[in-house]
Parts: structure tokens; sequence; C-alpha cells
């Protein structure tokens, strides 16, 4: 196991070098899990997933297994997906309705709020006198329910959920908000779950806002799949931001995100061309949202990650995403496609059609994310590869302290938000408190709430 | 085994055909001529000569490959493939994105597919289950098959896609190999979670 001061050592930010090896090496791995996903806020799924009581949807929390559920009294839970008894899975549906979890080795049962329930031959076996809630689901310590999209931790200490989001919740609300700026009101369309060899952290990374890497891009920009492509936009989106300040901020708690600021007209900009009723749409949900938020419309987001490995894609297309580790070179990549809820038939399905060829592993756009990652992780896996720090040098010092976003604001493409999110990832690994993990210096007590 | 008793096992195989369609000289005929087809089609796409792909492709295909889902039995047939039209697949398309597809491949600079991918189509299992109006003037006609995809990308990495394909051929003028359009296609890949980092190869 790594000592404290390792960790320094394999992140030096003063000089903007990082080790491979946190992106390799196995014992760093399974440190992480320890540290990091056993303690921070993880995106688990979404309500519109379990719309009824007793509805349920198998998921992930790191490398585990879990089941998000909502009880007979609707109340929503997460539950580790391991039976109390010797571990079984104990549901192994990806989705369903169900009053009882049974377990398929010894057959216990569970109720839809985690509470064991059946233990065949109860009284002649266990002379009647198992503690049933001693052997209960293993509940996540704490749960939110912001805006639809469900987050948990196993870390009872945990702040809340919008403590921990801080000064990034303003940029995470605009994937969960309506398009006409009327708050929540997002529905899950479908879920892309697949498997690549990488590091989790690479995909993390690419969407705290490396805006770096367009160049991999290339192939899709020249042929343009975007929704006015037809129209003869090249691109693989709109320039919604055309007129916009672009900013990348790096957040104390480890978030970043890339967002843009219009300038004061705040006039729609077409994009939809391909489709008269979208294009309609969304010019009405952008007034619409100018009237409702006034000077705070002129926010628009762009891509972001909430530490560790919940990422999100705000306009085109908008979706959350989940990295679950699963090895130190091997990712399952979890992609919930969101729609406002309330949109007209046509809108969904024009937006559908464009996130599945934009996104995941069939995406003409993320196929080519893919494929760097995996390459970049497999390049360095090496003993000579290892002894050479990949560069985080980029706009070294090039942000602002004292913008009204909060956190550190940069005005060009930056690797701070990186260096940021790495900052944090040690103070995790270095075991550090909750204040600490918001952001305070070390050593400053001041409440975390 | 003695071949009194073969020949009495396939008796009894027989009846278990794949379709009702009666088995005239114009249905075998047929089915080879299909099954050409497929071995033309899987060489333009192993040869690369992607555009060549397209020009098989009816202008108004539809082209979907479900996400397959672990439901509980008895729910297969309402829960177990997302929907053709709904919500989101790993491909529901039309000849226009697969139009763009092949352009991108075609840029040189689609790193997912460069340098290019060595690609084996293999179908198999190939049965008629519907022929409209009938086997000596087919226009429309309803295929299954099973495929496996072999991949081999750049030097290392390997995938192995298998499932099975339910499509509807349209004849444009006769029936000889270079008229067949692929009408519509549903491919099933045998794959709940996608074992594989892409999906970049067509089906
Ligand atoms: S492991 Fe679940 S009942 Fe025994
Ligand atoms: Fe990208």
């Amino acid at each position: 196991m790594a000592v404290k001061s390792d960790f320094d050592q394999l992140v030096d930010l003063n000089r903007g070098f990082i080790s491979r090896e946190i992106f390799v090496d196995a014992d760093i791995y399974r440190e992480e899990l320890d540290k990091v996903f056993t303690r921070a806020w993880l995106l688990v799924g979404h309500e519109s997933l379990i719309p009824n009581p007793g509805d349920f949807y198998t998921s992930r929390m790191g490398e585990e297994s879990v089941i998000l559920c909502r009880d007979k009294k609707s109340e929503i839970h997460v539950f580790l997906n391991s039976c109390r008894h010797r571990g079984m899975k104990v549901c192994r549906y990806e989705s369903g309705n169900t009053s009882l979890f049974t377990c398929p080795y010894h057959s216990w049962t569970y109720t839809t709020d985690g509470k064991l329930q059946g233990v065949p031959l109860y009284r002649s076996l266990y002379d009647g006198v198992l503690d049933r809630d001693a052997n209960s689901l293993v509940s996540v310590a704490r749960l939110c329910n912001y805006k639809g999209s469900i987050w948990a931790t196993w870390d009872k200490d945990a702040p809340d959920f919008i403590t921990y989001l801080g000064d990034a919740k303003v940029h995470l609300d605009q994937a969960l908000d309506c398009r006409d700026g009327r708050e929540g009101g997002s529905e899950v369309i479908g879920v892309h779950k697949w498997v690549f060899p990488a590091n989790w952290k690479f995909a993390a990374e690419n969407f705290l806002g490396d805006t770096y890497h367009n160049p991999s891009h290339r192939s899709v920009d020249m042929i343009g799949i975007g929704p006015s492509a037809a129209a003869g936009k090249k691109g693989r989106r709109d320039d919604e931001l055309e007129k916009a300040q672009h900013v990348w901020i790096s957040f104390p708690e480890g978030h970043g995100v890339h967002s843009a600021i219009q300038p004061d007209a705040n006039e729609y900009v077409e994009s939809f061309l391909d489709n008269p009723v979208l294009e309609q749409y969304f010019r009405h949900c952008f007034e619409e949202r100018k009237r409702r938020l006034g000077e705070q419309a002129k926010l628009l987001p762009f891509v972001g990650t909430i530490f560790p490995n919940t990422s999100y894609h705000g306009r085109q297309p908008r979706g959350l995403c989940a990295w679950h580790p699963h090895s130190p070179t091997s990712t399952e990549g979890w992609r919930f496609f969101l729609v406002d809820k309330d949109a007209p038939a046509e809108v969904k399905d024009y937006l559908r059609r464009y996130y599945m060829r934009y996104s995941g592993p069939a995406g003409m756009t993320e196929q080519d994310d893919m494929e760097n990652w995996l390459y970049a992780t497999a390049a360095s896996t090496g003993t000579v590869a290892r002894r050479y720090p990949f560069n985080y040098q980029q706009s070294m010092g090039a942000f602002a302290t004292d913008h009204p976003l909060g956190g550190e604001v940069s005005t060009q493409i930056t690797e701070q938000i990186a260096r940021g999110f790495y900052r944090r990832w040690t103070t995790y690994m270095q075991g550090g408190d909750w204040n600490e993990l918001l952001g305070a210096p070390a050593g400053n007590r001041q409440a975390a709430e | 085994m003695s071949a009194i008793v073969q020949d009495k096992e396939k008796g009894a195989m027989a009846p278990v055909a794949n379709s009702s369609i009666e088995r005239s000289a114009a249905y075998y005929r047929l089915k080879a001529d299909i099954e050409d087809f497929y071995y033309h089609e899987a060489d333009l796409l192993d040869d690369r000569r992607f555009r060549d792909w397209l020009d098989i492709l009816a202008e108004d295909i539809s082209y979907f490959m479900p996400i397959r889902r672990n439901v509980k039995f008895g729910q297969h047939a309402t829960r177990e493939n997302t929907r053709i039209g709904e919500g989101i697949s790993w491909f529901d398309e039309d000849k226009w994105t697969l139009t763009k597809r092949v352009e991108q491949i075609l840029t040189g600079v689609h790193y997912a597919e460069e340098p290019l991918s060595r690609i084996s189509h293999m179908v198999s299992n190939v049965q008629i289950k519907a022929v409209r109006p009938n086997p000596e003037q087919p226009a429309e006609v309803d295929v299954i098959s099973r495929f496996l995809v072999y991949q081999n990308r750049v030097e290392y990495e390997t995938y192995t896609f298998v499932g099975r394909r339910n499509d509807t051929l349209r004849a444009t003028q006769g029936t000889t190999q270079a008229n067949w359009k692929v009408a519509k296609r549903e491919i099933l890949l045998e794959q709940n979670i996608l074992l594989a980092k892409n999906l970049t190869m067509f089906f």
C-alpha cells in the first residue's frame, strides 16, 4: 500500500506531472476502490427508471452491483446486490417490478425496503432467533434524489449531496433541468452499457473539459452529424455557443466543468435546422428559459465531471454517464440519455436518434474517444513507460479565483480542471477528512455543511 | 449406428422444417440465390468496399440493433429487447446515418477505424420465412440467418460478435445476385452489456 507522501510524488501539481502508475497500477487501483469509491457520492440512476412501487433497476457503485429500488411506500433505496447469507447476487434481472427479492441460492427473501423476511426452516435450523435486522440487505449510508437523478455514498459521514456538489451545482442543473428552465423534469429514455479496456480516469478526465482533444473528432466534424447536418452544417453538433464566452472551471471538491456564458443580448442561435418542429421547439424553450431565469439564462452547459466518475453532456446530446471501474485497465461505461419528460413525441424521437449516432460505442463521435482511452492506457503499462509521467502543464496559473461562478475559472482551454481533479483525488488517497475533501486546506476545521 | 436408425432419425426431424413454403425447385433456387447474396455482402464489407455495400441497401432501409436485457422468465417477448422506434438501442438507423458512417471511415482519420480493423463476416443458418408473392416471382423475402463477425484491431484487440439477423430483402428486377436490396435488418447480438469498446463495423 502506498504511503501518504507517495501520492504527493505521484501527483506533482506544482510541476504539472502525474505518474502513469495511478492509471495502471493494480495496488493503487485497489486502494482507489477503498478510499475514493466508498466515500464519494456516486451516480446510481434516475427515478424515471423506477416510477412505480416495487420497481427496481440493478446498477453499480464502483465495482459493486447495487439494487436501486422503490419500496411499497414509494420510498427509494439503494442496496448492495449480495445476499447476507453466502453472498449470492440477489437480483440478476436488469429491471422489473417485485414485492420480494428471492435469493436463488438458499431462498432467503428480502422485501423491497431491504429487510430480510423469509428464511427457510427458520425455526428448526435457526431456533427462530436469527436477527433479521442485522441480516437485511446492506444499504448505502446516504442517498439523494437530486432533480430525479439518484446518488448515493457508502460513507455515513459524507456531507449532504448539495454541499458535495458545491458551486458545480448550477452546471449539473443545466443537464437535469427542462430546456425551458423549469427545474428537473427530465426522464431517462435509454441506457448504454459497455466495457472498454481503459482506466476509468481517462473517461472522467475527458468530460472534465478536455476541449484540447477536439482534433481526435476530426472525422465526424468533417462529415457532419449534428442536428443541422442535412442542412449543410459540418461538425458533430450545432454551435449554439458560437458567440459565448467559454469557461473552464475547477471546483475545490474535485469537480470540473466546461460551460459558456452567452453575450448580454443572449440571442437564440439556430440549431436543429434539419427538423422544423425541433427548431421551433428549441427556439421556444430558449426564449422561455430566458424569461424565467433572466440574467442566469446566459449560462449554458457543455460538459462536466462530478468527482469522481459521473460525467454529463448538457446540451447536444444530453445525458449522464457513470464510469464504473472494473480493473486498472478496464471500465464499464453507462450512459443515461435524458430528455424533458413533457417534450413532444417528435422531439424525443429526433433526439434519441441523434444521441445514438453521437454517443457511446456505436456513436460516431465517441468511438474515437474510446480509441484514445484504450491506447493511452495500453501504452502506459510498460516498465519504462511508467517512469515517464503524463504532462499536465497546459495553461498553468491562467485562471481567476474571484469569478462569480466560483472555483478556478479559466477563459482559455486548460488542464487546470484536470489538476484540480487529481489534487482532490490525492486528498482522498491520503485519507483526508471531509473538510479537506471539500477543498478546505488540511487542518482547517470549519464545518463541512 | 445403423443406416436404418439414421434414416429414422432424419425422418423424425424432417417435419420441423423452418417454414411452410413448399420445397419446390424454385424455392431451392431462391435460397441458393439469397445465400450467394449474403456471401457477396460479406465480401463487400470484409474487402472494405463500403460504398458498394451501401448500394445494396434499399433507400428506405431500416437497420436496427436492439439492446438485449436480462428479464424474468415469461417476459422475454415483451421486455427482453429494446424496440425499434423507441428509446435507445445500439442502432436504429436509416440510410442517411449508415452513409455517414461509411463517409466517416473513408475520411481516413476516424481513429477508431484507422488503421482499419481486419473483419470477417460469416453467415449461416439461412432460412426463408416468407416469400411475397411466391417463390417463382419473389419480390420480397423474409430471411433469418446467424452471423459471426470477427474483428482484429491494430495488434492485440480481438472481438467476436455472434447473433442473428432478421432481414427483409427486396428484388429490384429479377433475382440475379446484384439485384437484391436489404430493406429491413434487425440484428440481435447475443450480449447484454456490450463486451466491446466499439461497434465500428456493419452487421
Ligand atoms: S446465499 Fe442467499 S440464501 Fe444463501
Ligand atoms: Fe471526445
